[in-house]
């Protein structure tokens, strides 16, 4: 029993003590930078490679991109990745590191990116700023604030950002969002416009604006329009009636406006409208669902993740609609099977050049996300996994340092 | 009849704190603790599967003033807790997931139709007889269809009166204060109005503004302190009983009322600190129970109870003009009663009947709502089997469940479903407490009505939730007449879960729209380890002390294609555990506790970015009692989380750092 005794007391202490020791170091690190060599031949993945270096991702003088990850809402898992071109180098989650002293780095829900002259700007939806980098070195230059931010597009020197947040008028519940404009050398918020219901996407052409409405938060009546503001005045001109819950928004060379439409989840689908911004009406439809889409060119490149309420699957789509010829020229731009390898196509860019493009898996928005590269024929040439839930790319024409 | 139980009681209480035999060495005063349970105490049968318990003193030294912070003293348990006095925490044992957790009160099962979640942070512990928690089920054949419907129960006990020989009325009132501006009075009385019938009455008020300063600080980078806003709550909790007693038996009543306001904490984001969304709660409920012996053979058992339960929440963007306008009240109500036939075949034989109905609805201002109505039928058979050494249990229970819905909404199709338990305890040497014990069980949730009618996310073409458990433990337990010891307790369970058909959220065509599915599967290997000790010295010194260690191997194993498969399932540590220490002298008290919960992921991916730190908090409580008048008085200094640390048991919400207690409590 005495035995017992001596080995019972200390084990109290003993494991209090143990605890205590094997316990976390004094801070929380900060996230190191990933670099991660995809290309030539990224071995990891076992992924097999086409084309044995850069040259193509580098012509035109580009020598890499910017990939934003939105991260889940409510997690601040917001990230940024560059893939250097030059090197074949993919460096994962390059913020933190670059900005020890920014206060929970990049923040929550990442929702667009874009370069701007030597800027790089990030839309951080629900951290509700823009965060503005030196596009050399990813270093913090400013944040502006905008609540509920969304999308961004540059003209003259000025930044104009969609925000949901517009002021309350009538009703808390029946509240317009709208457009910010922003001085890019000073970062001061110029003008703000009111335009519909949670605005999304922005194009600019011939002196105007036109941002697209989803009215996202105002189910089961989605706004359906586009409102166009005169960049002179910052007036909303006119307002034009497209479909319900607009999205994405494309400007083609003929003039045209492309508009995504998500539909209303229940029976009305997704689908892509032609909007002639002189007759300020829609010309025609494509009858093809985008999720996002990108414009190369006279290529319009639509992806959709197609999930079916049927099936409970989702059954991918990746169209190529020639914007001239005004047709579906390829109904699956991925031509050798690697559509099958994802889950969720969420993001997607295509090479100004090269026509190297680029689409992200998405795959179930709580894990990592993967990065895909295909050459013009739409092989894979690599993969690479980003941060969670990639999905925004900005072209660089030069190196980060 | 009442004293003849004294020694079962006693026997209850060794049988809820050891999961062994009884014996009839115990000290006087734990009688009392256990109140009316003395009269339930007859006829519980062994407890043989693994069980844990925290009995009222012992909640009261280890300063758990809510359901939740007592909980953190088991093995195999995960508590996700939001942070403050008022931040949502809930329950998960042995990782299988928060909707397999069955929470009972006072012997009924709190329901949440609507989302399968109890927040265990409302329930205080004053005047709580005992917390106990369960794996698998409460090893008895005499209980309702629902005992045998958990993967994991709990089962809080609220205080029930007993009155010595010449007593007539009992009152105690407590006062506690201290951080986060906290106002907490509480009273009851029990009165007992003849030799038959008794009542109570308990009242409690909460006040907290829930501010506390966190810091998030990254290593030679930004440091920064904020306070935590948005916290605060006000609640009131009203409760009365009436207990009463027949020959062979005894009935009871309990109505219960929540009311509650509160602000929504919220996640801590880069630019944004603070948060407006609010919240309004009231739960009420009445409930009762009847219990006779008709013959030495035969028993009976019914239980009834109706609950209303509402709840608001508002999100104004005039107030913070970051949110989307939400005005959504809920309203939900469930009738359930209970029906249960014991007959005892022979001294070794026993037979147990039990049928339950339960009816909920559940209405809500939501546009395109389902308005779902739910019938849910449960029928458990149980038969044990009792030798010297041997006790076996077999169980099967039968689920019943039909939904209806608004005219031209989908509804759910109709489950019939059938699940088994098997629990054998066996004790190789008569003259040693050494006990080897398994048991085997099958059960599911079903969807619970957000799962399934959610305007825009649920999917009604959902199946239930399966979860297997095994489990295999040992039990070990030493009474000692005199020496420095007098009881030393160990216990010690191995187990292997299976998780089939997790219901989880996922995305469809965007980020905006979300929906359930029948997708993720997951496999729990685990270790549970707890030891007891008392000790006393003859100078009126005396030392107690629980230690518990927790192993959990929670691997996500949905799609062996995907990079992340095998992952550590998110929030659940590898390691974890507890360690709480009395000493006793005279008058004084002093508690020392300590709770760990190591590394672990927000995310299947175990990635760096999904890292979290393990935390541990230190926490001490001095007591003094002191006698007033015919009364007692106790009052109590709390210093939590000693070392300040800065941690956060979920992601983006973090935890207060030291924070002090005081409270004064008068009894008489």
């Amino acid at each position: 029993m005495k035995g017992r005794k001596i080995i019972c007391m200390p084990l109290f202490v003993g494991l209090s003590l143990v605890l205590q020791t094997s316990c976390r170091g004094e801070l929380p690190g900060v996230h190191g930078e990933e670099d991660i060599e995809v290309n030539p031949g990224d071995g990891s993945a076992g992924d097999e490679v086409t084309t044995p270096d850069s040259t193509a991702m580098m012509a035109g003088n580009i020598k890499g991109f910017f990939l934003l990850n939105e991260g889940n809402m409510g997690s601040n898992k917001c990230t940024l990745d560059f893939f250097d071109a030059v090197t074949g180098r993919y460096k994962r989650n390059i913020f933190p590191s670059r900005n020890p002293n920014v206060v929970k780095e990049l923040g929550d829900v990442g929702n667009d990116l874009a370069i701007y002259g030597s800027k790089l700007y990030a839309v951080v939806n629900c951290s509700h700023l823009v965060e503005v980098m030196d596009v050399r070195t990813a270093r913090h230059l400013a944040q502006i604030d905008i609540t509920n931010c969304r999308y961004i597009t540059f003209h003259d020197g000025k930044a104009y950002v969609s925000s949901y947040a517009g002021p309350i008028q009538i009703s808390p519940e029946k509240r317009p969002g709208k457009v910010v404009e922003v001085d890019t050398a000073t970062y001061a918020v110029t003008r703000e416009v009111v335009v519909g219901y949670q605005p999304e996407e922005l194009v600019i052409t011939d002196g105007k604006l036109y941002v697209a409405n989803s009215g996202g938060y105002q189910y089961p009546e989605y706004d359906r329009t586009i409102s166009v503001v005169d960049l002179e005045t910052f007036q909303v001109t006119d307002t034009i009636d497209v479909a319900v819950n607009l999205h994405r928004m494309e400007l083609a060379s003929d003039g045209l406006i492309y508009v995504s439409s998500r539909g209303n989840y229940y029976g009305l689908g997704s689908d892509v409208y032609q909007v002639d911004p002189k007759q300020k009406k829609v010309v025609g439809k494509l009858g093809v669902p985008a999720n996002e889409m990108t414009l190369c060119g006279d290529s319009l490149y639509l992806i959709s993740s197609g999930w079916s309420y049927e099936t409970e699957r989702y059954e991918p789509s990746y169209v190529l609609y020639d914007t001239k010829k005004h047709e579906i020229v390829n109904q699956n731009f991925i031509t050798d099977g690697t559509d099958r390898e994802i889950t969720i196509p969420y993001g997607l860019a295509v090479h100004p050049v090269s026509r190297e493009f680029y689409v992200t898996d998405a795959t179930d928005y709580v894990t990592p996300g993967y990065l895909y590269c295909f050459t013009p024929e739409g092989k894979k040439k690599w993969k690479v996994r980003t941060g969670d839930i990639p999905a925004h790319f900005a072209f660089s024409e030069v190196t980060l340092k | 009849m009442l004293k003849q139980n004294k020694f079962v009681i006693g026997g209850i209480v060794l049988f809820l704190l050891t999961g062994g035999e009884a014996s009839a060495r115990i000290e006087p005063d734990s009688l009392r603790q256990l109140g009316e349970i003395s009269v339930v105490a007859r006829t519980v049968s062994r407890e043989v599967l693994p069980v844990q318990q925290l009995d009222g003193v012992r909640l009261e030294r280890l300063g758990a003033h809510n359901v939740a912070d007592a909980l953190r003293y088991f093995s195999g348990v995960q508590i996700k807790d939001y942070g403050g006095v008022g931040g949502l925490k809930t329950v998960n044992i042995r990782s299988m997931g928060t909707n397999h957790v069955g929470v009972f009160y006072d012997g009924v099962e709190l329901g949440n139709a609507q989302n399968g979640q109890i927040d265990l942070g409302r329930f205080s512990t004053d005047n709580m007889e005992a917390v106990s928690l369960y794996n698998g089920q409460k090893s008895d054949v005499f209980q309702s269809a629902k005992d045998f419907a958990s993967a994991g129960s709990i089962y809080l006990q609220p205080r029930t009166p007993v009155f010595g020989e010449n007593e007539r009325a009992h009152v105690k009132a407590a006062f506690k204060t201290g951080s986060f501006g906290l106002a907490n009075p509480s009273v009851l009385w029990e009165q007992k109005c003849s030799d038959r019938i008794s009542t109570s009455f308990n009242a409690d008020y909460l006040y907290t503004t829930g501010r506390y300063k966190f810091t998030y600080q990254v290593e030679e980078g930004y440091d920064t302190t904020a306070v935590r806003h948005n916290g605060d709550v006000q609640a009131v909790r009203l409760e009365s009983g009436v207990y009463g007693r027949i020959d062979d038996g005894y009935w009871r009543v309990r109505a219960y009322l929540y009311g509650s306001e509160r602000g929504y904490p919220g996640a801590i984001v880069r630019n944004k600190f603070m948060h407006e969304d609010r919240q309004w709660d009231l739960n009420t409920f009445v409930q009762g129970t009847f219990r006779k012996d008709i013959s030495p053979r035969y028993r009976l058992q019914w239980k009834g109870k109706y609950a209303y339960d509402y709840l608001r929440y508002l999100a104004d963007p005039e107030k913070d003009e970051t949110l989307m306008y939400t005005d959504n009240r809920y309203r939900q109500q469930e009738s359930y009663m209970s029906l249960v036939h014991g007959l005892r075949l022979s001294p070794v034989w026993e037979i147990g009947l039990s049928t339950d109905y339960q009816f909920n609805t559940l209405n809500a201002n939501l546009k395109d709502f389902a308005y779902p109505r739910r019938h849910t039928g449960l029928a458990a058979l149980a038969v044990s089997a009792h030798t010297e050494r041997l006790k076996a249990q077999a169980s099967v229970l039968g689920t019943f469940v039909h939904d209806q819905v608004r005219t031209g909404a989908d509804r759910a199709s109709n489950k019939m479903e059938w699940t088994p338990t098997a629990v054998l305890s066996y004790q190789p040497l008569l003259a040693h407490e050494f006990y080897i014990r398994a048991f085997y069980k099958r059960i599911f949730r079903m969807p619970t009505l957000n799962d399934l009618y959610y305007t825009l996310i649920g999917n009604t073409r959902l199946d239930p939730e399966y979860t297997d458990q095994y489990n295999l433990g040992l039990v070990y337990t030493r009474f000692f007449d005199s020496g420095f010891f007098r009881k030393l307790e160990w216990q010690a369970d191995a187990y292997y879960n299976r998780v089939e058909d997790k219901i989880v959220a996922i995305p469809t065509a965007n980020a905006f729209r979300w929906t359930m599915l029948n997708l993720g599967e997951v496999r729990i290997a685990g270790l549970d380890l707890a030891m007891q000790a008392s000790a006393r010295m003859g100078n009126g010194f005396y030392l107690d002390g629980r230690l518990n260690y927790t192993y959990q191997k929670a691997r996500d194993v949905t799609d062996p294609s995907s990079e992340f498969y095998g992952g550590q399932i998110p929030y659940i540590p590898w390691h974890s555990g507890s360690a709480a220490l009395t000493m006793g002298y005279r008058d004084w008290e002093l508690n020392y506790s300590f709770i760990y919960t190591g590394e672990r992921y927000t995310s299947q991916a175990n990635t760096t970015e999904n890292y979290l730190l393990p935390w541990y908090t230190n926490d001490l409580a001095l007591a003094r009692s002191l006698p007033l008048k015919q009364g007692n008085l106790r009052l109590t200094l709390e210093v939590n989380n000693l070392f300040n640390q800065q941690y956060e048991v979920v992601l983006c919400y973090p935890m207060p750092g030291i924070n002090f207690k005081l409270i004064a409590q008068y009894e008489f």
